[in-house]
């Protein structure tokens, strides 16, 4: 039976999206270090004189340097989901097909509460971690837009301010800094449950999860990618149907072709 | 005696302000300095100094009706105890007040009548001043005023107004009377009016001379200030009092007061984490300050609370850094909150983690290969039932 597992090496994870998702994990660690120390800066210098350092306004500053790198990446990231591979293909990100929806419920079935041992072999993400990642897009959205607006009154920049109408819609600025706050506790829950489940994920299924972000590569065998692809799910293409035979044209209605 | 009454200021309608402060004793030198000061006060340039004195030698005063309902009249109380002498003396002379229930003479049916006469007989002219919001509960009956609901009153005025100046917090957006619950239904004065322009004074009292610079802003330019987002006048309302605050360079140095008592208190390091509101709040509290720029709260030792910030009794506590979580119980901060769910996140891992080396056992690391026939036929007995 050993022999005739035939794995096959696969590049998923093209450069681009991989330097995404580093730089986007180093903002996020950065942000969310120096977001903590802005609401609760420790006592550290009583005693010293003012006019000797500036020790805070060096944390604010590296938090409103990096929000600009952290948005330029996101913004990347978001004209990648259109000319980068099927994988990374936006519409990825949005379970509106049929076949999508029951992966989600199969992954939680299957890895989540454990109740069934039928593996979910995906090349791509899984649906239910695509959609956790559009959860995760729009929260970092919220956060650009919300951290924008916060900045606009320190700001001589035109760019800040074009996020300024945030405040009247949340009532006042220390609302809106309430939920910008709490989107941080959000971004430490979705990192300890997405860290760990990358490693259950490579621990249980040897695909190499773990490797596959910082190589591209992963590693399956050939009967569960060709089942993947035929599900058609991480292969929305981008080319003609004809170059990807596994991608059905996402039209309501259309049964999609399980082997 | 005809000779007496002609030399009395009656024909009010015909003396412009300048005359007006002529006839009360008011040299040529004072009248320039204060409008220097003013023009200073509001932000202007020079030559809108030289604007300013043409307008007040030039312009008639305007009619005001200033209308008082939800409210405490700390507004009224902040602009009479303004600093400088003609400031108070604006409110009281230089414009026209025609009706105010706190100040005017008239009382009873003649109050109201010259509230009648005022709209009457300067139909589109007349400023219209409201302090207090408008409760909207019941019909409006917790706000009656000669057997009128403030919203009644407002409509009523509001119709033949010029323009329209919310002052304070209470007609800016509903104060205390609108924190939640809000029994009342209390609502700002800009959700009840339409079609006219409003300009939100705001603050708990506002400035003093704050106050008096939008009426002379109005009064000079014939014009609607510049105004912010939430509709007030940029010239006291753009920038935030954390911005103009004496005690910033202790925050950029990261000095902070831990509480009320310690030494740190007492050397004047910023009150961030005291609570302080002034990095979410505009106003002019750091550079006009009050009482003639005595003081304003950080320099007395207390953080700013963000009186001219919307909802800002719904904020608190005020003697914390970031306001309560709305939706949670009392005590539900953002942190707490947090450090649950990040623990539930943590304790689920772990869980699942020993779950998994029960549940997938087969498919782990030398079993995968080990007992491969084993797995397969396992995966495959469960796909079946699946």
């Amino acid at each position: 039976m050993n022999a005739s597992h035939d794995y096959q090496r696969v590049y998923v994870w093209e450069q681009p999206v991989r330097w995404f998702h580093w730089i986007n994990a180093a903002c996020i660690i950065a942000l969310g270090a120096t977001g903590y120390l802005i609401a609760h800066p420790p006592g550290l210098l009583s005693g010293a004189e003012a006019g000797d350092s500036y020790w805070f306004g060096t944390i604010r500053f590296v938090h409103f340097a990096t929000a600009y790198v952290f948005m330029c990446n996101f913004l990347f990231r978001l004209y990648w989901a259109s000319v980068g591979n099927k994988y990374t293909h936006w519409r990825n990100f949005f379970p509106l097909t049929k076949p999508q929806i029951r992966q989600i419920f199969a992954v939680l079935r299957v890895d989540i509460f454990q109740s069934s041992n039928k593996a979910v072999h995906t090349l791509g993400h899984n649906s239910m971690a695509y959609f956790t990642y559009m959860g995760t897009g729009v929260l970092t959205m919220f956060q650009v837009f919300s951290g924008f607006a916060l900045y606009a009154s320190m700001s001589h920049s035109w760019f800040p301010q074009m996020f300024a109408w945030m405040v009247p819609l949340f009532g006042s600025e220390q609302n809106l800094r309430v939920f910008h706050y709490g989107a941080l506790w959000l971004f430490i829950v979705f990192t300890l449950i997405h860290v760990y489940l990358v490693f259950y994920h490579d621990y249980v299924e040897g695909h190499g999860v773990l490797s596959s972000m910082v190589g591209g590569w992963k590693f399956m065998e050939k009967e569960e990618i060709e089942a993947d692809q035929a599900i058609g799910l991480s292969g929305f293409s981008h080319h003609k149907p004809a170059a990807h035979p596994a991608a059905p044209p996402p039209k309501a209605g259309t049964k999609p072709v399980v082997p | 005696m005809p000779t007496e009454i002609e030399t009395l200021p009656v024909q009010r309608k015909e003396e412009t302000i300048y005359e007006h402060l002529q006839a009360r004793g008011v040299s040529r030198r004072e009248f320039l300095s204060f409008c220097a000061w003013m023009g200073a006060c509001i932000g202007l340039e020079s030559s809108g100094v030289a604007q300013m004195v043409k307008a007040l030698e030039t312009k008639k005063r305007i009619p005001v009706i200033w209308l008082h309902f939800q409210e405490c009249t700390c507004c009224s109380e902040s602009f009479i105890r303004s600093s400088h002498p003609i400031v108070a003396d604006i409110l009281l002379d230089k414009i026209s007040l025609d009706y105010t229930e706190t100040l005017m003479a008239a009382s009873g049916h003649q109050a109201e009548k010259s509230l009648q006469d005022t709209i009457a007989k300067y139909k589109g002219e007349y400023l219209l001043c409201i302090e207090g919001s408008v409760p909207l509960a019941e019909d409006g009956v917790y706000c009656c005023i000669g057997g009128k609901t403030a919203k009644h009153i407002a409509e009523e005025c509001a119709e033949h107004a010029k323009a329209i100046i919310a002052w304070g917090n209470c007609a800016c957006s509903g104060c205390v009377q609108a924190a939640k619950p809000n029994p009342t239904d209390a609502k700002p004065i800009h959700k009840i009016l339409a079609g006219k322009p409003i300009i939100n004074v705001q603050g708990c009292p506002p400035i003093a001379e704050v106050m008096a610079g939008v009426l002379v802003h109005l009064l000079t330019f014939d014009a609607i200030p510049q105004l912010d987002n939430l509709g007030r006048p940029k010239a006291f309302y753009s920038r935030r009092v954390h911005d103009t605050c004496y005690r910033r360079p202790n925050y950029d140095a990261g000095l902070f007061v831990e509480s009320f008592d310690d030494e740190n208190a007492r050397k004047g390091y910023c009150l961030y984490k005291m609570g302080c509101r002034g990095p979410s709040t505009y106003n002019s509290c750091g550079t006009i300050r009050w009482n003639g720029g005595v003081s304003f709260p950080i320099q007395s030792g207390h953080g700013c609370i963000g009186c001219s910030e919307a909802n800002f009794w719904d904020n608190g506590p005020f003697y914390q850094r970031l306001p309560n979580l709305p939706g949670f119980p009392i005590e539900g901060t953002a942190d707490k909150v947090g450090t649950i769910a990040a623990a539930a996140a943590v304790g689920g891992a772990a869980v699942h983690a020993v779950m998994t080396n029960f549940r997938k056992r087969e498919g782990i690391g030398e079993q995968a290969g080990e007992n491969a026939e084993q797995a397969e036929k396992h995966n495959g007995s469960s796909d079946h039932k699946s």
